[in-house]
């Protein structure tokens, strides 16, 4: 296991993408500490750069790099190796390196401007961000042969969580105004991991706006510790899940 | 006819002057208790109390005279009394500490409380845990300075306000730092006063509380994390003057809360951190001018029903909203402000931008019709939306707007 | 040592294996012939278990294959179209399964020196010809000195040079008493190699006997001649 991720982790940090992602990031983790004037701004433009582009990149690299590693696969799957560990290598292999990839990028410069709790979940949610892409990525890829229409089906997904849920979280909300309805509303953006990670990173940030007529149950469910696990809990099944799927497929895929 | 009461007093002064006498309380003192002091002292005396622990109850001031105390001698309520009762004018009192106040709801025992009385001088004193701190009823040029006033209050029924004024007039209310109680500093038909320089911090629900209070001025006064704010209703002629208003965060939390004003000015004041710095309702003729609003939730919520009110020449950094509003109807002026989120552009050079600035975003309206939405703040979708709206707008009025925003931030 | 029980193979509806049994023993070098797309690679596969049966059983001296992956220590396998990482080169690659296999004993080198890989072997895979993909393959079955050598289409793309050398070293394979299972076209290649030969059709054997019982049950003494015959023999 350790071997094959290792190949992997070194044929990823070969590719110019990572490395251009690596510089992209970084570069604009820094413009933006460095011309905006207070961290808060900063942070919330970064955040922007968590919910939008972190997950793209990942999802879109991760199926792309895993459709280009069927030879390899196909090469290890011939040898006397278990289907499981070669699956959870590449997963790992992906994972560590768009993770080092976002803590060199992003890490170091809140690491540096924002030594706190808040840059401390901003580094953490994006990383649970990057890995939960990836397992859906490597789920897309194991899905169809096909690898343009896996890349549709990660775009698909990808445009799904950013932007067409919310849509349909804010149509809800207008067709039940009149019932009591931010309780369920919360639990609902709470099953999407890119609003998670967005309001975890809020109620670090925008405390004053948040803490209004929605925000006091806002801080009820997400502020306290409980809430925070459970956020964090909800990230892990996000990650968990469509992997052990991808992960039974493979097992049963025909090379 | 005032003019003849001050001649009056005059001549009564200078004749007591050369009997007035300066009796001692403590230990080892002629007397022992303030009360025995009290009752053998005249008009115009002067008694200095030493420090030691004094519990005599509830002691009333009935008389024209200095209570001074020396080493804050301590005078305790034992949560049964109201400690001091000033029911003459002219009464100084300060140096103490005033602790453990009685506690009741029917009639208000304080700290220290003033009935009816003229010229009374509070000052230097440190109340701790009592159940109103200082409380002026029907006083008239009283002045009420450099006290400490700290409660430690929970719950709104179980605790009075710092510093209580009701029905008085031309106080003077300066330098005193009130903390934990109700209100900070409370005015019910309270007029041409002026309040300078207090600390209201931490107090249940607001750090200043008035109504029906007119021709007041509040000046360089600092407000921080009280519950809710500051609420000022009902009243005409007020001045706020360079306060600060601080971390007033939650659900109807207020930097200040203005309900049914007219003709104030709020020149010069900061608001830092609030979920509300500024909230307009039925308020009329209001100059709001050299403010800063700064991290707040909402900088300025204006309801449909304000009128003429002008807003210039103030600074909006890193609010998430500016402005919001609950209607289309737009019956005030905006000009010359500067806002962080504007992004025109100056060619002539005249340090005003070229296009107007629309300080409500769409995303504020939403919210005004439907809270829950909040929950999408700064989700890729709202983003989109508020873009589009900027480029066409369609939903939010075209009128609500700044025709001449500053380029740069005024230095205020 | 391998045994094949009932096995049969959809792919969606066409079926690919159909209830295919089989027993493979050691000494054996077996000549897996037929036409294209009669099951032949899939077989191979499901041997490998890159392919899973949807029906039946593969032992492995006695023991079934599923969830095992030992066995595979003792199986060499080239494929048709050897298809490697294409940013590895080829001494990265070799370097790749030798590190993954974890084999003790020494390693067979000889077609690595006798196909001339070492002074190309910094090339990236993505550039070598179909040629040289196939010389890799052929070490890379033939390295750790397995029991069992599954070739597909072994020649294919090889020069005869390289086809000769290949030739050489399965014979000297087989004598060593290895099963050998190759799959063929070019069934005059597999004359003085082969002790039994396979048919298969349509995803079904139709035949499966030592060369001897072919070359008397046809007369001839070609591979390729005594299967024209029996072909024509049985579509009559």
């Amino acid at each position: 296991m350790k071997k094959i991720t290792g190949f992997v982790i070194t044929d990823i940090l070969k590719n110019k993408i990572i490395l251009f992602y690596t510089l992209i990031l970084a570069v604009f983790s820094w413009s933006v500490f460095s011309l905006e004037d207070n961290t808060a701004k900063g942070v919330l433009s970064l955040l922007n750069v968590i919910l939008l582009t972190v997950p793209l990149v990942s999802i879109i690299f991760s199926n792309i790099y895993m459709y280009n590693s069927s030879e390899f696969i196909e090469l290890l799957v011939s040898q006397p190796i278990q289907r499981k560990t070669i699956w959870s290598s590449l997963f790992t292999g992906l994972v560590i390196a768009m993770n080092m990839a976002y803590l060199l990028g992003v890490g170091i410069p809140v690491l540096i401007f924002v030594p706190d709790m808040t840059g401390l979940i901003i580094i953490l949610t994006g990383m649970m961000i990057s890995t939960i892409f990836i397992s859906i990525a490597v789920l897309c890829s194991i899905l169809t042969r096909d690898k343009a229409r896996g890349i549709g089906f990660a775009i698909i997904t990808w445009l799904f969580l950013t932007l067409i849920y919310d849509g349909l979280v804010l149509f809800l909300m207008f067709q039940f105004s009149d019932y009591p309805i931010e309780k369920p509303m919360v639990i609902v953006s709470a099953l999407n991991p890119i609003d998670l990670a967005r309001i975890m990173v809020l109620l670090q940030v925008d405390v004053s706006a948040l803490m209004g007529y929605t925000g006091a149950i806002f801080k009820q469910i997400f502020g306290t510790s409980l809430g925070l696990i459970v956020s964090f809990g909800l990230m892990m099944l996000w990650i968990i899940i469509p992997f052990l799927i991808s992960l039974k497929k493979f097992k049963n895929k025909d090379l | 006819m005032k003019k003849y009461l001050y001649i009056v007093c005059f001549l009564v002064f200078c004749i007591n002057k050369s009997t007035a006498k300066t009796i001692h309380v403590g230990p080892g003192k002629t007397y022992k208790s303030i009360r025995s002091a009290l009752s053998y002292a005249d008009n115009f005396d002067t008694i200095i109390v030493h420090h030691s622990q004094y519990k005599e109850g509830n002691i009333v001031i009935n008389k024209r005279i200095a209570l001074l105390g020396e080493g804050w001698p301590v005078l305790d309520g034992q949560h049964k009394y109201e400690v001091i009762s000033i029911k003459a004018d002219n009464v100084v009192f300060s140096g103490f500490q005033v602790q453990n106040s009685g506690f009741a709801t029917l009639h208000d025992p304080g700290g220290i409380k003033v009935y009816d009385g003229i010229g009374v001088i509070i000052e230097n004193n440190i109340l701790e845990n009592n159940f109103f701190g200082i409380y002026i009823q029907y006083g008239k040029n009283c002045i009420v300075r450099n006290n400490r006033i700290k409660a430690y209050g929970v719950e709104e029924q179980q605790i009075g306000n710092g510093i209580h004024c009701w029905k008085s007039d031309s106080l003077q209310i300066i330098g005193n730092n009130v903390q934990g109680h109700r209100d900070g500093i409370y005015f019910e038909f309270v007029t041409h006063s002026v309040i300078w320089r207090n600390i209201s911090k931490n107090n249940i629900r607001y750090g200043l509380h008035f109504m029906f209070s007119n021709d007041d001025a509040y000046i360089n006064n600092f407000f921080d994390q009280n519950g809710a704010g500051v609420a000022v209703m009902y009243t005409k002629n007020v001045v706020m003057y360079s306060n600060t208003f601080k971390n007033s965060k939650g659900d109807a939390a207020y930097g200040i809360l203005l309900k049914d004003i007219s003709d104030a000015e709020i020149i010069g004041n900061r608001f830092l951190d609030n979920t509300i710095a500024l909230y307009l309702e039925g308020a009329n003729r209001m100059l709001i001018k050299k403010n800063v609003f700064s991290g707040n939730g909402w900088g300025l919520k204006i309801q449909a029903n304000c009128m003429d009110n002008v807003i210039t020449e103030n600074n909006f950094y890193a609010n998430t909203f500016d402005v919001a509003t609950n209607g289309s109807l737009v019956l005030n002026t905006f000009d010359r402000n500067y806002w962080d989120k504007y992004e025109g552009y100056d060619m002539d050079k005249n340090s005003f931008g070229d296009v107007p600035y629309h300080p409500l975003s769409l995303f504020s309206t939403i919210i005004e019709n439907n809270p829950t939405a909040m929950l999408l703040y700064r989700s890729f979708m709202v983003s989109l939306m508020e873009r589009t709206e900027k480029l066409i707008p369609s939903l939010t009025p075209d009128i609500f707007r700044d025709n001449q925003p500053v380029m740069k931030p005024y230095k205020l | 040592m391998i045994e094949l029980i009932n096995i049969k193979k959809n792919f969606g509806k066409t079926e690919v294996l159909k209830n295919v049994s089989l027993m493979l023993d050691a000494g054996q070098c077996i000549g897996l012939i037929g036409p294209n797309a009669c099951g032949k690679t899939t077989m191979i596969k499901a041997i490998l278990s890159m392919v899973i049966p949807s029906e039946g059983k593969i032992l492995f001296n006695g023991n079934n294959i599923i969830g095992d992956v030992a066995y595979k220590n003792h199986i060499g396998y080239m494929p048709q179209i050897g298809r490697y990482p294409e940013n590895m080169s080829i001494r990265q690659v070799v370097n790749m399964i030798k590190n993954i296999r974890k084999y003790n004993s020494p390693i067979d080198e000889e077609l690595w020196h006798a196909f001339g890989l070492d002074p190309v072997s910094d090339k990236k895979m993505s550039t070598l010809s179909g040629g040289t993909t196939q010389k890799v393959s052929a070490t890379l079955a033939f390295l750790f000195n397995p029991d069992i050598l599954i070739l597909d289409e072994p020649t294919a793309g090889l020069d005869p040079l390289a086809a000769e050398v290949l030739r050489d070293k399965i014979i000297k394979e087989r004598e060593k008493g290895k099963l050998i299972l190759i799959t063929s076209h070019l069934l005059n290649e597999l004359d003085d190699l082969l002790t039994h030969v396979i048919f298969m059709q349509d995803g079904e054997i139709i035949l499966h006997e030592t060369i001897e019982d072919l070359y008397a049950g046809t007369g001839e003494t070609k591979i390729s001649k005594a299967i024209n015959n029996l072909l024509k023999s049985i579509r009559k």
